[in-house]
């Protein structure tokens, strides 16, 4: 069998792996999609909130503001979707007690990594997709004006910067066996604060605003609000695709090496094999 | 048939009978499957946290050290020193061979299997399988070999069947090849057939286990590395799994390196094997040349269990004569201490 044929078995069992686990752990599943709905609807909710709040109905244009949130909740829904299953992919093996039976079998990591991405690329999309059929179905959403094809590329290639992002995140539940998930919730807290998810960056001081320009999540919410909220066409939003396409090109394999430095210190300390 | 068995610089002369596993192995063996030569790995105690503080702390309070027996002080033990699992090991095991590694609990037998599965990195010396080295080139090490831990390690949601797809995919094979030979495999070690679909929590333990064995059984590993694989089991599984260990050699000539705490199993099914003690190799040879080492009880010639027992046992009771003259020593330090404060300290008063 060539090299390929057996790459592609090889992403092909953690894509059909992982779809199994979500078919078995249904229930959670289910959990975590009302939970997603209802946290999305509560955030776009604030748009209308602002209406009665302020008493301001003609200053404030509540359409637009619950679509800017909506925006805001479903791009970050699709993006901490790809971080954490990526980011997950040591700790679910440590939790299950599989992870010497995975990482001694003969495969590269970045055929790893790839099978892992593919398929937090396609849950996200779904589960996306269906937290936004749940908030049409609240909203009234005016989308006749917006250039959905747009919104989608520029989602997608915003998630190689965050696949970049991600991998190597994903190397401190291998550092840290005990606390290395906790701290990737730092890195997504920081990026939510500093990537204009609900508010525009401009808001922020000064060097959160440094921070947001670094940060993948800033061009892809400004580049889907702006294909969707203005309709853009898809050649102008090029201006916030080439920095993540570049962000994606240099952290991915910058990821791939970082982590690679991690599974050897772990090698070395012995930190493969111990529960956290 | 008499064979010298040349091991560790001694020489010891061994009966055995034609057809056994001894005469059977010979025959078979004469390329090295895996080369284990000087290796030594240790691990570093973990650091609590802000142990550096705690440290400062304390050197500027009171000294790092306590009374011994005569009141003098002694520095106490270095809590943080490395933990040397493996010391300085080195051992072959031919091609087709049956080679066991006994020792107590904490010896370094599942540290030597890890690192030869390429999950640790050795601190010196060299392991090769098959000819290629572990830390250099894993992929193909790898690919030559599979692994069975005493835990049996499974997504538990899962069902043996998508359990072992999964790890068979990493090997490279397809989806239609995986599930026939998932199906002979387990019904091969006994287990039934509505049990492949349902998911590995609801299974018993020796069941696991039998999943882990078809799990590494399913890649045609040329060198198995099976750790304690029988722990657990009940004597009927337990003789199931040796059954087909034995197959495994003498149908496709597969190296198996097992670690066990069973020493009939070891007997039986042993060709050589290696006592590990604290990291150290302490004797390696075939079970019945082992045998010679431990006297003889009422004539009779010891069993490996009672060979095992006189080469570690003898190590632990001069540990335990240590711990024993440690803590005659802090008994007395205390003893000392209490009749000096009850020197110091007024008589309670009578409360009627």
């Amino acid at each position: 069998m060539t090299t390929s044929i057996q790459n592609i078995q090889a992403m092909y069992a953690f894509i059909e792996r992982n779809a199994n686990l979500v078919k078995r752990y249904w229930g959670w599943e289910l959990v975590w999609m009302i939970y997603s709905i209802a946290n999305s609807l509560s955030v776009s909710f604030i748009g209308l909130g602002m209406e009665a709040l302020t008493g301001q109905e003609a200053a404030i244009d509540g359409s637009f503001l619950v679509l800017y949130l909506v925006i805001g909740t479903l791009v970050w829904r699709y993006l901490t979707t790809i971080f954490y299953w990526i980011t997950e992919v040591i700790s679910i093996e440590r939790w299950e007690g599989t992870i010497e039976y995975t990482l001694m079998a003969p495969i590269r990591r970045g055929v790893h990594m790839a099978g892992q991405t593919i398929f937090a690329t396609v849950y996200g999309l779904i589960f996306t997709g269906v937290v936004l059929i749940a908030t049409t179905l609240i909203f009234d959403l005016d989308l006749s004006t917006a250039n959905i094809g747009g919104g989608i590329v520029m989602l997608i290639a915003g998630s190689l910067s965050f696949i970049g992002i991600s991998i190597m995140v994903s190397i401190l539940p291998l550092l840290f066996p005990e606390r290395g998930e906790q701290m990737t919730h730092i890195v997504i807290a920081i990026l939510l604060l500093v990537s204009g998810v609900y508010y525009p960056i401009e808001v922020l001081p000064n060097i959160l605003q440094k921070l947001g320009v670094v940060s993948p999540a800033t061009y892809v919410l400004n580049g889907v609000r702006e294909a969707l909220l203005d309709g853009t066409a898809t050649v102008h939003l090029w201006q916030y695709i080439w920095p993540v396409l570049i962000m994606g090109v240099i952290l991915i394999p910058a990821g791939l090496w970082v982590f690679s430095l991690a599974e050897r210190y772990a090698k070395r300390n012995g930190k493969l094999a111990r529960n956290g | 048939m008499k064979k010298s068995n040349k091991q560790n610089g001694t020489t010891k002369k061994v009966t055995t009978q034609p057809g056994t596993k001894v005469e059977r192995s010979v025959k078979k063996m004469d390329k090295n499957a895996i080369v284990v030569n000087q290796v030594y790995k240790k691990f570093s105690k973990p650091k609590a946290a802000f142990t550096w503080l705690i440290e400062l702390f304390k050197k500027n309070t009171k000294d790092d050290a306590s009374l011994n027996g005569n009141g003098a002080k002694e520095p106490k033990e270095d809590r943080k020193a490395p933990t040397v699992a493996v010391d300085r090991v080195s051992f072959t095991v031919k091609e087709g061979e049956i080679f066991g590694v006994l020792g107590p609990n904490g010896s370094g037998k599942s540290t030597l299997i890890r690192l030869m599965a390429t999950l640790l990195l050795p601190d010196d010396g060299s392991i090769t399988i098959m000819g290629h080295d572990p830390v250099k080139d894993p992929i193909t090490v790898q690919q030559l070999i599979n692994r069975v831990s005493v835990e049996a390690s499974f997504f538990k949601k899962l069902s043996p069947m998508e359990n072992l797809i999964y790890g068979a995919r990493l090997y490279g094979m397809n989806g239609k090849e995986i599930r026939k030979r998932v199906v002979d495999i387990l019904t091969r070690l006994g287990l039934e057939k509505r049990n492949i679909f349902n998911p590995m929590e609801e299974m018993s333990r020796g069941m696991q286990q039998k999943v882990a064995i078809a799990r590494a059984l399913l890649s045609r590993p040329r060198v198995l590395l099976l750790d304690e694989p029988t722990t657990g089991l009940d004597p009927v599984s337990k003789r199931e799994v040796q059954a087909v260990v034995r197959e495994l050699q003498e149908q496709d000539n597969t190296t198996i390196l097992l670690t066990t705490h069973d020493m009939n199993e070891a007997e039986i099914l042993c060709d050589r094997v290696a006592i590990l003690h604290k990291g150290k190799l302490i004797a390696l040879d075939t079970p019945e040349a082992l045998k010679q080492l431990a006297p003889r009880s009422n004539g009779h010639l010891p069993s490996l269990e009672d060979v095992f027992i006189h080469l570690t046992g003898d190590k632990l009771k001069e540990e335990q004569k240590e711990d024993l003259e440690a803590a005659q020593a802090l008994v007395k330090a205390f003893a000392k201490e209490n009749e000096a404060k009850e020197k110091t300290t007024a008589p309670a008063p009578e409360l009627n």
